[in-house]
Protein backbone atom coordinates (compact mmCIF):
# COMPACT_ATOMS: atom_id res chain seq x y z
CA UNK A 1 0.00 0.00 0.00
CA UNK A 2 1.22 3.58 -0.98
CA UNK A 3 1.85 5.99 1.59
CA UNK A 4 -0.46 8.20 -1.00
CA UNK A 5 -3.13 5.20 0.10
CA UNK A 6 -2.64 4.74 3.84
CA UNK A 7 -3.08 8.60 3.83
CA UNK A 8 -6.72 8.69 2.21
CA UNK A 9 -7.59 5.90 4.19
CA UNK A 10 -6.23 7.63 7.41
CA UNK A 11 -6.95 10.52 7.25
CA UNK A 12 -9.74 11.39 4.89
CA UNK A 13 -7.45 13.65 2.13
CA UNK A 14 -7.96 12.82 -1.50
CA UNK A 15 -5.26 11.29 -3.20
CA UNK A 16 -5.10 13.09 -5.91
CA UNK A 17 -2.39 16.13 -5.45
CA UNK A 18 -4.67 19.22 -5.07
CA UNK A 19 -4.72 22.32 -7.44
CA UNK A 20 -1.57 23.99 -6.16
CA UNK A 21 0.26 20.82 -7.55
CA UNK A 22 1.56 19.42 -3.59
CA UNK A 23 1.07 16.09 -2.50
CA UNK A 24 -0.94 15.57 0.95
CA UNK A 25 1.74 14.16 2.27
CA UNK A 26 3.94 17.13 1.32
CA UNK A 27 1.49 19.40 2.66
CA UNK A 28 1.41 18.14 6.01
CA UNK A 29 5.59 17.80 6.05
CA UNK A 30 5.38 21.14 6.01
CA UNK A 31 2.94 21.98 8.67
CA UNK A 32 4.76 19.96 11.06
CA UNK A 33 8.18 21.49 10.28
CA UNK A 34 5.88 24.84 11.14
CA UNK A 35 4.99 23.17 13.96
CA UNK A 36 8.07 22.07 15.12
CA UNK A 37 9.53 25.36 14.63
CA UNK A 38 7.37 27.58 16.17
CA UNK A 39 6.84 25.18 19.48
CA UNK A 40 7.74 27.11 22.02
CA UNK A 41 5.72 30.02 21.28
CA UNK A 42 2.84 27.70 20.40
CA UNK A 43 2.91 26.05 23.53
CA UNK A 44 3.23 29.04 25.52
CA UNK A 45 -0.03 29.79 23.99
CA UNK A 46 -1.62 26.85 24.62
CA UNK A 47 -0.61 26.52 28.37
CA UNK A 48 -1.59 30.10 28.60
CA UNK A 49 -5.63 29.47 26.79
CA UNK A 50 -5.56 26.32 29.46
CA UNK A 51 -5.68 28.20 32.51
CA UNK A 52 -7.69 30.96 31.17
CA UNK A 53 -10.47 28.58 30.34
CA UNK A 54 -9.78 27.35 34.08
CA UNK A 55 -9.14 23.52 32.78
CA UNK A 56 -6.37 21.12 34.80
CA UNK A 57 -7.21 23.62 38.01
CA UNK A 58 -6.02 20.28 40.01
CA UNK A 59 -2.88 20.50 38.70
CA UNK A 60 0.63 23.01 39.44
CA UNK A 61 2.02 25.24 36.69
CA UNK A 62 4.83 23.07 36.21
CA UNK A 63 2.86 20.31 36.02
CA UNK A 64 0.93 21.73 33.19
CA UNK A 65 3.60 22.95 31.64
CA UNK A 66 5.40 19.37 31.71
CA UNK A 67 1.84 17.99 30.54
CA UNK A 68 1.37 20.34 27.56
CA UNK A 69 5.14 19.63 26.30
CA UNK A 70 4.46 15.80 26.16
CA UNK A 71 1.12 16.12 25.33
CA UNK A 72 2.52 19.11 22.09
CA UNK A 73 5.47 16.85 20.82
CA UNK A 74 2.71 13.62 20.86
CA UNK A 75 0.38 15.42 19.03
CA UNK A 76 3.06 16.76 16.60
CA UNK A 77 4.07 13.29 16.17
CA UNK A 78 0.96 11.77 15.41
CA UNK A 79 0.70 14.42 12.43
CA UNK A 80 3.89 13.47 10.70
CA UNK A 81 3.86 9.93 11.47
CA UNK A 82 0.03 9.15 11.06
CA UNK A 83 0.91 6.11 13.79
CA UNK A 84 -2.26 6.62 15.50
CA UNK A 85 -1.63 3.15 17.68
CA UNK A 86 1.03 4.70 19.35
CA UNK A 87 -1.06 7.76 20.02
CA UNK A 88 -3.67 5.69 21.82
CA UNK A 89 -0.56 4.40 23.78
CA UNK A 90 0.51 7.42 24.96
CA UNK A 91 -3.01 8.91 25.86
CA UNK A 92 -3.94 5.81 27.75
CA UNK A 93 -0.51 6.25 29.65
CA UNK A 94 -1.23 10.15 29.99
CA UNK A 95 -4.43 9.43 31.39
CA UNK A 96 -3.12 6.54 33.97
CA UNK A 97 -0.77 9.36 35.23
CA UNK A 98 -3.87 12.39 35.58
CA UNK A 99 -6.38 10.62 36.54
CA UNK A 100 -5.17 9.98 40.24
CA UNK A 101 -4.42 13.68 40.15
CA UNK A 102 -8.76 14.30 39.71
CA UNK A 103 -8.56 15.35 36.27
CA UNK A 104 -11.91 15.16 34.56
CA UNK A 105 -12.98 13.84 30.51
CA UNK A 106 -14.34 17.45 30.18
CA UNK A 107 -10.97 18.68 30.78
CA UNK A 108 -8.95 16.46 28.95
CA UNK A 109 -10.75 16.62 25.79
CA UNK A 110 -10.76 20.29 26.70
CA UNK A 111 -7.55 21.02 26.17
CA UNK A 112 -6.69 18.66 23.14
CA UNK A 113 -9.35 21.10 21.34
CA UNK A 114 -7.67 24.15 22.51
CA UNK A 115 -4.55 22.87 21.17
CA UNK A 116 -6.66 21.87 18.22
CA UNK A 117 -7.74 25.58 18.12
CA UNK A 118 -4.09 27.44 18.96
CA UNK A 119 -2.36 25.38 15.81
CA UNK A 120 -5.08 26.06 13.67
CA UNK A 121 -4.94 29.85 14.43
CA UNK A 122 -1.10 29.81 13.76
CA UNK A 123 -1.90 28.68 10.38
CA UNK A 124 -4.34 30.72 9.76
CA UNK A 125 -1.58 33.52 10.34
CA UNK A 126 1.12 31.66 8.64
CA UNK A 127 -0.79 31.53 5.08
CA UNK A 128 -2.85 34.40 5.37
CA UNK A 129 -1.68 36.00 1.83
CA UNK A 130 -2.56 32.83 0.39
CA UNK A 131 -5.86 31.90 0.58
CA UNK A 132 -6.09 28.38 -1.65
CA UNK A 133 -2.91 27.77 -0.18
CA UNK A 134 -4.39 27.71 3.53
CA UNK A 135 -6.96 25.92 2.19
CA UNK A 136 -4.97 22.98 1.59
CA UNK A 137 -2.68 23.41 4.31
CA UNK A 138 -6.42 23.02 6.50
CA UNK A 139 -7.35 20.10 4.28
CA UNK A 140 -4.65 18.25 5.60
CA UNK A 141 -4.67 19.67 8.99
CA UNK A 142 -8.25 19.21 10.11
CA UNK A 143 -8.65 15.33 9.35
CA UNK A 144 -5.75 14.56 11.26
CA UNK A 145 -6.41 17.16 14.35
CA UNK A 146 -9.91 15.65 14.31
CA UNK A 147 -8.61 12.33 14.45
CA UNK A 148 -6.02 13.38 17.17
CA UNK A 149 -9.10 14.55 19.17
CA UNK A 150 -11.08 11.50 19.17
CA UNK A 151 -7.90 8.99 19.81
CA UNK A 152 -6.95 10.55 22.95
CA UNK A 153 -10.44 11.10 24.32
CA UNK A 154 -11.26 7.61 23.77
CA UNK A 155 -7.73 6.58 24.96
CA UNK A 156 -8.68 8.62 28.26
CA UNK A 157 -12.09 7.39 28.59
CA UNK A 158 -10.84 3.80 28.25
CA UNK A 159 -8.14 3.92 31.42
CA UNK A 160 -10.95 5.74 33.73
CA UNK A 161 -13.33 2.66 32.74
CA UNK A 162 -10.50 0.15 33.63
CA UNK A 163 -10.04 2.41 36.91
CA UNK A 164 -13.56 2.35 37.78
CA UNK A 165 -13.36 -2.16 36.68
CA UNK A 166 -10.44 -2.24 39.19
CA UNK A 167 -11.98 -0.22 42.08
CA UNK A 168 -15.43 -2.28 41.54
CA UNK A 169 -13.62 -5.32 42.17
CA UNK A 170 -11.19 -4.03 45.16
CA UNK A 171 -14.91 -3.09 47.13
CA UNK A 172 -16.04 -6.43 46.06
CA UNK A 173 -13.33 -8.07 47.67
CA UNK A 174 -13.44 -6.12 51.16
CA UNK A 175 -17.25 -6.51 51.65
CA UNK A 176 -16.55 -10.09 51.77
CA UNK A 177 -13.51 -10.71 54.62
CA UNK A 178 -12.63 -14.42 55.14
CA UNK A 179 -11.38 -14.30 58.68
CA UNK A 180 -9.43 -16.50 60.64
CA UNK A 181 -11.13 -17.04 64.49
CA UNK A 182 -8.99 -19.88 66.03
CA UNK A 183 -6.85 -22.36 64.50
CA UNK A 184 -8.61 -24.40 61.45
CA UNK A 185 -11.64 -22.11 61.96
CA UNK A 186 -12.44 -19.46 59.00
CA UNK A 187 -15.67 -16.69 59.59
CA UNK A 188 -17.29 -15.76 56.35
CA UNK A 189 -19.78 -12.85 57.15
CA UNK A 190 -21.75 -11.81 54.23
CA UNK A 191 -23.82 -8.30 54.10
CA UNK A 192 -25.53 -6.88 51.72
CA UNK A 193 -26.98 -7.65 48.13
CA UNK A 194 -25.25 -10.68 46.25
CA UNK A 195 -24.82 -10.94 42.53
CA UNK A 196 -24.16 -13.65 41.00
CA UNK A 197 -21.14 -12.03 40.37
CA UNK A 198 -19.92 -11.67 43.97
CA UNK A 199 -21.35 -14.91 45.04
CA UNK A 200 -19.08 -16.43 42.41
CA UNK A 201 -16.08 -14.19 43.93
CA UNK A 202 -16.63 -15.01 47.38
CA UNK A 203 -16.26 -18.59 46.62
CA UNK A 204 -13.00 -17.94 44.78
CA UNK A 205 -12.05 -15.99 47.74
CA UNK A 206 -13.34 -18.94 50.31
CA UNK A 207 -11.50 -21.37 49.26
CA UNK A 208 -8.26 -19.82 48.44
CA UNK A 209 -8.41 -19.15 52.32
CA UNK A 210 -9.32 -22.31 53.04
CA UNK A 211 -6.03 -23.62 51.78
CA UNK A 212 -4.12 -21.16 52.54
CA UNK A 213 -5.27 -20.95 56.33
CA UNK A 214 -5.65 -25.21 56.15
CA UNK A 215 -8.98 -24.36 57.50
CA UNK A 216 -11.11 -27.37 58.63
CA UNK A 217 -14.58 -25.72 59.39
CA UNK A 218 -15.58 -22.78 58.06
CA UNK A 219 -18.72 -20.97 59.13
CA UNK A 220 -20.75 -18.99 56.53
CA UNK A 221 -22.82 -16.47 58.10
CA UNK A 222 -25.70 -15.39 55.89
CA UNK A 223 -27.49 -13.18 58.87
CA UNK A 224 -26.82 -10.08 56.56
CA UNK A 225 -28.27 -11.33 53.66
CA UNK A 226 -32.02 -9.93 52.59
CA UNK A 227 -33.32 -11.96 49.84
CA UNK A 228 -31.48 -14.87 47.44
CA UNK A 229 -32.42 -15.80 44.16
CA UNK A 230 -31.98 -19.60 42.67
CA UNK A 231 -28.61 -19.04 40.99
CA UNK A 232 -27.10 -17.52 44.35
CA UNK A 233 -28.83 -20.44 46.51
CA UNK A 234 -27.17 -22.93 44.28
CA UNK A 235 -23.68 -20.78 44.42
CA UNK A 236 -23.75 -21.26 48.34
CA UNK A 237 -24.41 -25.18 47.61
CA UNK A 238 -21.65 -25.30 45.06
CA UNK A 239 -19.59 -23.20 47.24
CA UNK A 240 -20.01 -25.85 50.37
CA UNK A 241 -19.33 -28.77 48.05
CA UNK A 242 -16.20 -27.01 46.89
CA UNK A 243 -15.04 -26.60 50.15
CA UNK A 244 -15.28 -30.17 51.36
CA UNK A 245 -12.95 -30.94 48.36
CA UNK A 246 -10.35 -29.38 49.85
CA UNK A 247 -11.41 -30.84 53.22
CA UNK A 248 -12.94 -28.41 55.03
CA UNK A 249 -16.81 -28.51 56.24
CA UNK A 250 -18.93 -25.60 55.93
CA UNK A 251 -21.70 -24.47 58.73
CA UNK A 252 -24.14 -22.06 57.44
CA UNK A 253 -25.79 -20.02 60.02
CA UNK A 254 -28.54 -16.55 59.92
CA UNK A 255 -30.53 -18.24 57.13
CA UNK A 256 -33.82 -16.05 57.79
CA UNK A 257 -37.10 -17.49 57.16
CA UNK A 258 -37.49 -15.20 53.86
CA UNK A 259 -34.11 -17.54 52.98
CA UNK A 260 -34.89 -20.42 54.41
CA UNK A 261 -38.89 -20.72 52.34
CA UNK A 262 -36.78 -19.79 49.14
CA UNK A 263 -34.26 -22.54 49.86
CA UNK A 264 -37.01 -25.10 50.56
CA UNK A 265 -38.99 -23.67 47.01
CA UNK A 266 -36.55 -23.90 44.60
CA UNK A 267 -35.82 -27.61 46.01
CA UNK A 268 -32.04 -26.56 47.28
CA UNK A 269 -30.64 -30.09 48.39
CA UNK A 270 -30.25 -28.97 52.26
CA UNK A 271 -29.35 -32.76 53.65
CA UNK A 272 -26.11 -31.60 51.59
CA UNK A 273 -25.54 -27.99 53.98
CA UNK A 274 -25.09 -28.08 57.67
CA UNK A 275 -26.83 -25.49 58.82
CA UNK A 276 -27.23 -23.88 62.72
CA UNK A 277 -29.53 -21.05 63.61
CA UNK A 278 -27.40 -18.40 64.68
CA UNK A 279 -23.73 -17.34 64.02
CA UNK A 280 -22.87 -18.24 68.27
CA UNK A 281 -24.53 -21.61 67.62
CA UNK A 282 -22.03 -22.05 64.69
CA UNK A 283 -19.10 -21.27 66.17
CA UNK A 284 -20.04 -23.28 68.99
CA UNK A 285 -20.33 -26.46 66.65
CA UNK A 286 -17.41 -25.40 64.95
CA UNK A 287 -15.58 -25.33 68.27
CA UNK A 288 -16.89 -29.10 69.01
CA UNK A 289 -15.76 -30.09 65.21
CA UNK A 290 -11.94 -29.07 65.74
CA UNK A 291 -12.01 -30.38 69.39
CA UNK A 292 -12.07 -27.43 71.44
CA UNK A 293 -14.46 -27.42 74.92
CA UNK A 294 -15.04 -23.88 76.08
CA UNK A 295 -15.00 -23.43 79.99
CA UNK A 296 -16.15 -20.55 81.92
CA UNK A 297 -13.64 -19.77 84.53
CA UNK A 298 -14.74 -16.90 86.28
CA UNK A 299 -17.42 -13.80 86.20
CA UNK A 300 -16.40 -10.72 83.85
CA UNK A 301 -14.89 -8.27 85.11
CA UNK B 1 2.58 -42.35 32.05
CA UNK B 2 3.83 -43.76 35.31
CA UNK B 3 2.42 -42.45 38.06
CA UNK B 4 4.36 -42.92 41.36
CA UNK B 5 3.18 -45.02 44.15
CA UNK B 6 5.00 -45.07 47.57
CA UNK B 7 4.54 -47.17 51.07
CA UNK B 8 4.11 -45.45 53.69
CA UNK B 9 3.20 -48.35 56.56
CA UNK B 10 -0.31 -49.19 56.24
CA UNK B 11 -1.00 -46.47 53.38
CA UNK B 12 -0.47 -46.72 49.59
CA UNK B 13 0.24 -42.54 48.28
CA UNK B 14 -0.32 -42.51 44.43
CA UNK B 15 0.96 -38.75 43.39
CA UNK B 16 -1.31 -38.27 39.63
CA UNK B 17 0.49 -35.81 37.57
CA UNK B 18 -0.95 -33.29 35.58
CA UNK B 19 -1.57 -34.86 32.45
CA UNK B 20 -2.62 -37.76 33.08
CA UNK B 21 -5.05 -39.80 29.97
CA UNK B 22 -8.04 -41.91 30.09
CA UNK B 23 -5.65 -44.51 29.17
CA UNK B 24 -3.82 -43.33 32.45
CA UNK B 25 -6.17 -43.64 34.29
CA UNK B 26 -7.59 -46.95 33.38
CA UNK B 27 -4.88 -48.68 34.06
CA UNK B 28 -3.88 -46.74 37.70
CA UNK B 29 -7.72 -48.12 38.43
CA UNK B 30 -6.81 -51.78 37.99
CA UNK B 31 -2.92 -50.86 39.24
CA UNK B 32 -3.77 -48.99 42.99
CA UNK B 33 -6.37 -52.00 43.78
CA UNK B 34 -3.71 -54.92 43.03
CA UNK B 35 -1.01 -52.76 44.91
CA UNK B 36 -3.43 -52.45 47.68
CA UNK B 37 -4.12 -56.28 47.42
CA UNK B 38 -0.17 -57.13 47.38
CA UNK B 39 0.56 -55.06 50.06
CA UNK B 40 -2.76 -55.46 52.45
CA UNK B 41 -3.05 -51.99 52.93
CA UNK B 42 -5.77 -50.39 54.79
CA UNK B 43 -5.79 -46.88 52.56
CA UNK B 44 -4.88 -45.10 49.88
CA UNK B 45 -4.07 -41.31 49.33
CA UNK B 46 -4.46 -39.93 45.79
CA UNK B 47 -2.37 -37.12 45.68
CA UNK B 48 -3.80 -34.75 42.79
CA UNK B 49 -2.13 -31.57 44.01
CA UNK B 50 -0.56 -31.49 40.21
CA UNK B 51 -3.36 -31.85 38.21
CA UNK B 52 -4.94 -28.24 37.40
CA UNK B 53 -7.86 -29.97 35.43
CA UNK B 54 -10.39 -32.63 36.48
CA UNK B 55 -12.54 -34.04 33.98
CA UNK B 56 -15.44 -36.03 34.27
CA UNK B 57 -13.77 -38.88 33.35
CA UNK B 58 -10.95 -38.32 35.72
CA UNK B 59 -13.43 -37.82 38.53
CA UNK B 60 -15.61 -40.83 37.90
CA UNK B 61 -12.35 -42.97 37.91
CA UNK B 62 -11.24 -41.63 41.23
CA UNK B 63 -14.66 -42.78 42.76
CA UNK B 64 -14.84 -45.96 41.16
CA UNK B 65 -10.99 -46.36 42.37
CA UNK B 66 -12.29 -45.89 46.08
CA UNK B 67 -14.75 -48.11 45.75
CA UNK B 68 -13.14 -51.12 44.31
CA UNK B 69 -10.66 -50.28 47.48
CA UNK B 70 -13.36 -49.97 49.77
CA UNK B 71 -14.20 -53.99 48.47
CA UNK B 72 -11.38 -54.49 49.67
CA UNK B 73 -11.69 -53.21 53.01
CA UNK B 74 -9.48 -50.15 52.73
CA UNK B 75 -10.27 -46.27 52.41
CA UNK B 76 -9.31 -43.65 50.41
CA UNK B 77 -8.56 -40.38 50.44
CA UNK B 78 -7.98 -37.41 47.69
CA UNK B 79 -5.68 -34.77 48.91
CA UNK B 80 -4.72 -31.66 46.74
CA UNK B 81 -7.58 -30.01 44.71
CA UNK B 82 -6.80 -26.83 44.08
CA UNK B 83 -9.54 -24.28 44.06
CA UNK B 84 -9.76 -23.12 41.08
CA UNK B 85 -10.11 -26.87 40.34
CA UNK B 86 -12.90 -27.60 43.06
CA UNK B 87 -14.83 -24.90 41.99
CA UNK B 88 -15.01 -26.27 38.49
CA UNK B 89 -15.72 -29.51 39.65
CA UNK B 90 -18.49 -28.36 41.47
CA UNK B 91 -20.36 -26.17 38.62
CA UNK B 92 -20.10 -29.49 36.56
CA UNK B 93 -21.42 -31.56 39.33
CA UNK B 94 -18.73 -33.48 39.71
CA UNK B 95 -19.02 -33.82 43.38
CA UNK B 96 -17.15 -36.84 44.33
CA UNK B 97 -19.81 -37.87 47.00
CA UNK B 98 -18.77 -40.72 49.31
CA UNK B 99 -14.97 -40.33 48.85
CA UNK B 100 -12.84 -38.56 51.64
CA UNK B 101 -11.28 -35.65 50.90
CA UNK B 102 -8.41 -33.58 52.58
CA UNK B 103 -6.77 -30.45 51.88
CA UNK B 104 -2.73 -31.93 51.08
CA UNK B 105 -0.70 -35.04 52.25
CA UNK B 106 -0.31 -34.16 55.62
CA UNK B 107 -4.00 -33.95 56.60
CA UNK B 108 -4.81 -37.02 54.83
CA UNK B 109 -2.19 -39.10 56.97
CA UNK B 110 -3.97 -36.79 59.96
CA UNK B 111 -7.32 -38.05 59.05
CA UNK B 112 -6.15 -41.35 58.40
CA UNK B 113 -4.37 -41.78 61.95
CA UNK B 114 -7.53 -40.79 63.41
CA UNK B 115 -9.99 -43.24 61.92
CA UNK B 116 -7.47 -46.15 62.29
CA UNK B 117 -7.39 -44.76 66.26
CA UNK B 118 -10.80 -44.83 66.99
CA UNK B 119 -11.27 -48.53 64.59
CA UNK B 120 -8.87 -50.27 67.09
Amino acid sequence: MSKREVNMKDTGIPSHPSAGGEAPSELLRELVAHLRQNRTQLREEWVVRITETRLLTAMTKEEIFAEATSVYDSYVEALETEAFEALQAYARNLSERIIPRGVETHEVVGIVLLLRDVLARSLFAKYQTDFKKLNRILDAYEPAANRIANTVAVGFVQERERVIRQQQEAIRELSTPVLQVRERLLILPIIGVIDPQRARQLTEQLLRGIRTNRAKVVVIDITGVAAMDLTVANNLVQTVEASRLLGATVIVTGLSPEIAQTLVTIGVDLGKMNTVGDLQGGIEQAERLLGYKVEKLAEPR
Amino acid sequence: MEVPILKQGAVLIATFQAALSDEDLNHLRMGLVQQVVKFRSRAVIVDVTAMDVMDSFASRTLREIAHMIRLRGAETVIVGIQPEVAFAMVQLGLTLEGVATALDLEEGLAYLNEKFKTMN
